[in-house]
């Protein structure tokens, strides 16, 4: 499994307590459109993963992040 | 051509939604007469005032108004101008005089709004490569405080202290980094705790501003607020307050002991680009300030009335924001947006005006009633409060 292959799979078990429609994840997944998540939602979510991979986040990153591929590229290069 | 208004169009169809239920619109309020602190006519009716954040009751005050009259006649309507030109008259720099002997910091700059005294200080002190580090459950004039600027923004869990550590910690040791505080956070009305949530900060070598717009006037044993009772005065940097809660006008502040502090008045945009307060409006707001150094009797009356009301509302049935009263505020919390709009029209019909609040300017997509005491409600006003609430409760069925 690669780096970003082991990354996704913990993105996406994060997401799972919040993806209330059992929607199959892919790269372009995106939060506010295939998730319907709010901003609270948004807010529980991203504390969750800074807190699993021990990162920030910071909300102007936050804007710029629609899917979960973007998300899971943002968290390879936090980590690096 | 793209109607720019379109996105607006889901909002505009709930409010229709909830509006052709018959009710009456909750944020189209007008108050034909306010008779005193506590009390005003609507369509009509006499109404006791249970959400206007005037804690102290200063809006009334002979003293506070016959500064006004004076500086009026004296000073004219208007200042026509910025601070920072040909808008600071003499009773600006009284009133930051107040402010400064309130505090007893070095320094005190007034804003013409609280909302204004936020953005211009985060906006400001924080800037390319920075950090703010803020509490999820901030007020608006924080947030936009935050965009206005270009630091990088973090946010924290509502009140976590663990939160909050786990974030500085994650932060280069060298950047620069302000966090961000209320004492009192508006909606639920609960405090935060600042003794832990400040020593955190100085250990990650951060900056503090704390707002204190629900604070100042009650808490503390000169009445500055929350970080006062919390024994961190030192380990603030910055306290932000608003003159349109205890002192009883309008206008904002930010006082500080930085040794630099003075420069803001130059580069600080929200303070330099608009009109300064009009003369009256500074009269009063010091005099107001003035007089709460001395207002023990009132703080403790306020704080009888809190607990009284959140004590009261408790034995109805209520399901409250907090476990004990913490503030002046009282959140009633309560099922969905229809309940609260009945709940809270049966009050206004009653003779009692409280604020409804609904997502998004609610914690965790919650619907509640907000009442905020005054130290003017007598006790006989604080047992007609809770008769209505009583009587409202059954007839929506909040309560049993």
């Amino acid at each position: 499994m690669s780096e970003r292959d082991e990354i996704f799979t913990k993105v996406a078990e994060q997401v799972e307590p919040f993806n209330k429609k059992g929607i199959t994840l892919t790269d372009s997944t995106t939060f506010a459109g295939d998730l319907e998540w709010d901003s609270l939602t948004v807010m529980d979510f991203v504390a969750a993963i800074e807190d699993e991979f021990d990162i920030l986040i910071t909300m102007n990153m936050q804007a710029e992040i629609e899917t979960v591929g973007q998300l899971v590229d943002a968290v390879a290069k936090l980590k690096a | 051509m793209t109607d720019l208004f379109s996105k607006f169009d889901a909002l505009i169809a709930e409010r229709k939604a909830l509006l052709d239920t018959g009710v009456r619109d909750p944020f189209a309020i007008v108050m034909d007469k306010v008779t005193s602190p506590t009390e005003a006519v609507i369509q009509g009716r006499r109404t006791i005032l249970l959400g206007t954040y005037n804690y102290m009751g200063m809006t009334f005050d002979p003293d506070v108004i016959a500064a006004g009259k004076k500086a009026l006649d004296e000073y004219g309507s208007g200042t026509t101008g910025s601070r920072v030109l040909n808008g600071t008259y003499q009773g600006h720099k009284e009133c930051e005089e107040a402010l400064k002997e309130f505090y007893g910091t070095d320094h005190a700059m007034v804003f013409s709004t609280g909302y204004q005294a936020n953005l211009g200080m985060i906006s400001t002190i924080a800037g390319k490569g920075d950090y703010i580090i803020l509490d999820a459950d901030s007020h608006a004039s924080i947030y936009d405080g935050c965009w206005l600027g270009n630091a990088e923004i973090v946010r924290f869990r509502h009140n976590s202290v663990e939160d909050l550590e786990k974030r500085l910690a994650r932060l280069p040791a060298d950047a620069g980094k302000l966090v961000v505080l209320e004492g009192v956070y508006s909606m639920l009305g609960d405090i935060a705790p600042l003794k832990e949530m400040v020593a955190v900060a100085k250990k990650y070598g951060a900056m503090v501003l704390v707002d204190e717009a629900h604070g100042m006037g009650f808490f503390g044993e000169n009445g500055r607020g929350v970080f006062e009772e919390a024994g961190v005065a030192d380990d603030v940097d910055f306290v932000v307050g608003t003159f349109s809660k205890s002192v009883g006008t309008v206008g904002g502040f930010c006082v500080s002991n930085h040794p630099k502090f003075d420069v803001l008045r130059l580069v600080c945009r929200p303070y330099v680009f608009t009109a300064s307060l009009p003369p009256s409006v500074v009269a009063t707001a010091a005099t107001s300030i003035r007089k709460l150094m001395h207002a023990a009797d009132k703080r403790a009356h306020l704080w009888k009335n809190s607990k009284r009301l959140h004590q009261g509302l408790r034995d109805l049935g209520f399901t409250l924001g907090t476990e004990n009263a913490q503030s002046a505020i009282i959140a009633v919390m309560l099922p969905d947006m229809e309940t609260t709009v009945r709940m809270w029209q049966a009050l206004l019909e009653l003779g009692l005006y409280v604020n409804m609040a609904r997502p998004p300017a609610t914690p965790a997509g919650t619907f509640l009633l907000r009442c905020s005491l005054c130290a003017e409600h007598s006790d006989d006003q604080v047992g007609e409060i809770l008769g209505m609430f009583e009587q409202a409760g059954k007839a929506v069925g909040c309560i049993a």
